[in-house]
């Protein structure tokens, strides 16, 4: 059946639908006006699956990103020109960005509408045929994207394939031109390891612990509501959640303190009876169930304590005290470097430093979460964090292949006599200065230069004869 | 002598050292580099004559990455959105760590120094593996190496296949691997297991189609020189030609007299023509020829590693030829009926790392683009694409995947790392229906104009790296 559905989108592809603009568009619109129209209907799937509110935020941001997916798509799809070297000055020169052919798309449980529709909106844009696979813990939703896609979309090209790890396994043993891959690291390797059976790339986007470094000099109130927002939202089942806190000892009591009131305000007395405040999906019972864990903050945590040992992915926070600013670079660096990094300083010098002395997938200071909604910005891990990037334009551009195109005309045949044997000295210190010269030039010195050229080419032709 | 392990581990200590990291130590070994090709032009010439028949690679490296250095690594603004329109928002680039480079043979000083490049102007360390079948090259690199550039960060380490396998065990940030697809998979496969990026520089049966109305004298003396230059054993050499039965015979011709302007009547005797890497190599593309019409050539030589320049005419599809990338001195010509037909049968194979389309006519020439693909592509000429810094090289679907040249190798083995710098105040922005609401607004730059004046002088403000 796995097979069926790559064949058939394979077939699909090639049939060159995919590739007109204007169909790149209308299934862009197809894919907003679902998530418009059945608003109603993910709400639900997501609130059975993860208690989360509403979908109005991811909504709102996909749509975002459709926008600016049909806003520019001509621009992206066109040729990009590039900087000529003196031999190529009367040539064309430029990228050519083309589909990949079949992606494969396969998402997380813990954002199961945005993790499948933001990389979907990429393969879309960029003219691809695109088999998509929603994780089986999110049955739900699951369920939701399977009815309801191919309600919207080409049926063809782009179809849902659901199952668990057997149905995963046979489509990883199919061919594709790309796969896209959001989870965790150690099936991040499988995946990695299957497509290389087929010299397939990849996209990984994985996980890891990510740190938050408080300074003492920052604001604790804001930092703390801030954090607790973006650690506690969907129960910090999300990939980029601050995952535990360095700071400096004298700052934990506050800290906790500032924390508490922050939980209050958004969850009241008992987040157990908040409808904002999400559960933990069980993924180790037969059936995939939720539970609930209040939200909870650790002091006095230790480098060696299990908590320390994984991604947490989950509403714990643990906090660690660190001595000085260096002592906090040194912690994180000893580690895998996170999927992202957070620091809380009024001092920019500070953040600066931070940010030079370490590496992360991405980083925000003084918030969280936050750069993950800014699509300029590449998001995307390094390391044990994951390999390539996406969003916006980024995505667009990761799966394309940007094919390097250099056209020139059948003329001015002269001019190659250089690089042809018989070889002398001579012939090659003139082969030479045309292949390196760089050229930045405008319209007008074009002309100018081809006179020169000209009145070398008869130049060169002295020279060979010589 | 120090296991491939200690290696690893020196090369790791003295990234962390943090020394790659500034611009001036980047650039002074940029320079070594420089100063090595011109001071031991000499031995370089003699060892790649000995490995491969010929004299001269790379000349000026690294011009580029010098120049643009410090363009390349500051960080670079990004466009807002109202939300962080007060922010700092950049994509800062930064080294990898150790990153592996894995040479190859037929050009075995380039394929070394320009990906190296990429990676020391990116602020790596980088272990260096050339390929052992060019030794000469090889054993020179290992020696000279060491002797300008900063030695525990760029070690170089030699050996067969097991000291490669061995090297694969190990954990690096990026491997880069020029090569062909059998050893390409290991490579990935060995990756895999790190989670470590690669870059994968294969290669594949790169068509050359020539349009029956276009200038054939031309586009034959191109062909021919793109084709038999290192004998063949260019990764982006027309593998194998296209057109319409009509202008075969003239093609043939065509080429025969420019091969014979290029190299006497006797290639062996010229100076210029190179030989087989090896005598692997060498029964493997006389056996390629099995079952096919000669029409130019076809002489060989074992004891010299010597293969004519050889045109094969009439090559049926199935043939042998025509099944693995032929890496040597023989040219099939195989007919087809129209653009249509050639157009189909390019697609029909691995998409190529290079393509290459002779025509006057826009449409042809357009036609041909938009109908295949193929990592990259020359029109009425070979192999140029490669010389055009600013083109990323790279090879899709079977022929490779990831690119390098110019830029592109810097960023290649660079993270590019996604940055947002708030302050810690308004606050009350964070509520989450302003939010929603502002988000419903486009960020229109002409109607903020005076905010985007404010913007930019707090761009100004981000230095340093």
């Amino acid at each position: 059946m796995e097979k069926q559905a790559v064949e058939k989108a394979r077939v699909a592809f090639r049939s060159g639908r995919s590739r007109p603009l204007e169909f790149r568009a209308n299934q862009l619109k197809e894919l907003k006006r679902f998530l418009n129209e059945k608003e109603q209907e993910i709400a639900a799937a997501l609130k059975k699956d993860l208690n989360k509110k509403n979908a109005y935020v991811a909504n709102t941001i996909r749509g975002r990103e459709i926008q600016l997916a049909l806003e520019n798509l001509e621009q992206w799809a066109a040729p990009r020109p590039a900087e000529k070297t003196l031999l190529t000055i009367s040539d064309e020169v430029y990228i050519q960005p083309e589909p990949l052919g079949v992606i494969l798309i396969i998402g997380a449980w813990n954002y199961p509408v945005a993790l499948v529709v933001q990389p979907l909106i990429g393969a879309i844009a960029s003219g691809n045929a695109a088999v998509i696979k929603p994780s089986e813990v999110s049955v739900h939703t699951a369920k939701l994207l399977e009815e309801f896609l191919t309600q919207y979309l080409d049926k063809d090209l782009y179809p849902v394939v659901n199952g668990g790890v057997p149905e995963t396994q046979e489509l990883l043993k199919q061919r594709f031109d790309h796969i896209f891959y959001t989870g965790n690291c150690a099936v991040g390797k499988l995946v990695m390891e299957a497509a290389s059976h087929n010299l397939t790339p990849v996209t990984l986007e994985l996980g890891g612990k990510s740190p938050c470094y408080i300074d003492k000099d920052c604001d604790l109130r804001i930092a703390c509501r801030r954090i607790a927002w973006g650690k506690f939202i969907n129960c910090g089942q999300t990939c980029i959640a601050p995952d535990y806190i360095l700071c400096d000892q004298s700052l934990q009591g506050q800290i906790v303190e500032e924390l508490k009131m922050a939980l209050k305000e958004f969850y009241g007395e008992d987040p157990k009876k908040s409808i904002d405040y999400g559960r933990i999906i069980n993924q180790n019972a037969m059936k995939p169930s939720v539970i609930l864990v209040t939200p909870t903050v650790l002091t006095n945590v230790s480098p060696q304590d299990k908590l320390m040992q994984e991604e947490i992915f989950g509403p714990i926070l643990p906090m660690l005290s660190v001595g000085s600013v260096d002592e906090a670079i040194q912690f994180i660096n000893q580690r895998e470097k996170p999927l992202a990094l957070y620091v809380f300083s009024h001092n920019k010098k500070l953040i600066k430093r931070v940010i030079a002395e370490t590496s992360s997938g991405g980083v925000t200071a003084n918030d969280v979460l936050v750069h993950f909604s800014v699509n300029a910005l590449p998001f995307g891990g390094v390391g044990n964090s994951g390999m390539g990037s996406y969003h916006g334009k980024h995505s667009f551009d990761r799966l394309s292949h940007l094919r390097a195109c250099l056209v020139k005309s059948l003329s001015m045949e002269s001019m190659n006599a250089v690089r042809y044997p018989p070889y002398s000295q001579k012939k090659l210190n003139w082969a030479r200065f045309f292949i390196l010269k760089r050229v930045r030039m405008g319209w007008l010195s074009k002309l100018f230069v081809l006179a020169i050229m000209t009145a070398l080419a008869a130049v060169v032709l002295q020279v060979t004869i010589a | 002598i120090t296991s491939i392990y200690d290696i690893m581990q020196r090369a790791r200590a003295a990234f962390l050292t943090g020394r790659t990291k500034s611009l001036k130590f980047r650039t002074m070994q940029l320079k070594a580099l420089q100063r090595m090709i011109r001071e031991k032009e000499q031995e370089i010439s003699d060892a790649l004559k000995l490995d491969i028949g010929r004299v001269k690679e790379s000349d000026e490296v690294a011009r580029l990455a010098l120049e643009e250095l410090p363009k390349w690594t500051a960080p670079h603004a990004v466009e807002k959105t109202l939300l962080t329109v007060m922010d700092q928002v950049y994509i800062r680039s930064e080294p990898l760590g150790v990153v592996l480079i894995i040479g190859a043979w037929n050009y075995p000083v380039a394929l070394i120094l320009q990906p190296l490049i990429g990676a020391i102007a990116a602020g790596n360390a980088a272990v260096i593996k050339p390929s052992e079948v060019s030794a000469h090259t090889a054993t020179l690199l290992e020696l000279l190496l060491p002797l300008y550039l900063d030695r525990e960060l760029y070690p170089v380490v030699n050996g067969g296949v097991p000291e490669t396998q061995e090297l694969l065990k190990q954990r690096f940030d990026h491997i880069f691997y020029t090569g062909n697809c059998t050893v390409g998979r290991l490579v990935m496969e060995a990756a895999s297991r790190y989670l470590t990026p690669i870059t994968l520089e294969l290669g594949g049966k790169s068509p050359c189609y020539i349009d029956k109305n276009c200038d054939i004298h031309v586009a034959c003396r191109r062909i021919t020189w793109g084709k038999f230059v290192n004998c063949g054993q260019t990764c982006i050499a027309p593998d194998y030609v296209l057109c319409e039965s009509s202008i075969q015979h003239q093609v043939v011709e065509e080429i025969r007299l420019t091969l014979q302007e290029f190299y006497g009547e006797d290639p062996k005797l010229s100076p210029d023509y190179g030989r087989m890497i090896n005598k692997r190599h060498f029964h493997r593309v006389m056996a390629l020829m099995e079952g096919t019409t000669v029409a130019v050539g076809g002489e060989s030589d074992e004891e010299s590693r010597y293969i004519a320049p050889t045109v094969l005419v009439n090559v049926a599809p199935h043939s042998r030829v025509m099944q693995e990338e032929i890496f040597g001195p023989v040219l099939p010509l195989v007919c087809v009926q129209s653009l249509d037909e050639a157009i189909d049968f390019i697609n029909q194979r691995e998409k190529p790392l290079a393509l290459y389309i002779f025509s006057e006519k826009q449409k042809v020439i357009n036609r041909m683009i938009r109908e295949t693909s193929s990592g990259g592509v020359t029109v009425n000429d070979v192999l140029l694409h490669f010389t055009i810094e600013s083109l990323p090289f790279g090879g899709v679907g079977q022929s490779g995947m990831g690119s390098y040249h110019g830029k592109h190798s810097f960023d290649q083995f660079s993270h590019r790392r996604g940055c947002l710098v708030k302050s810690l105040t308004m606050e009350g922005m964070n509520n989450v229906q302003t939010t929603l609401i502002i988000n419903k607004i486009k960020f229109q730059k002409h109607s903020f104009r005076f905010l985007w004046f404010l913007t930019e002088q707090k761009q100004a403000s981000i230095t340093g790296l």
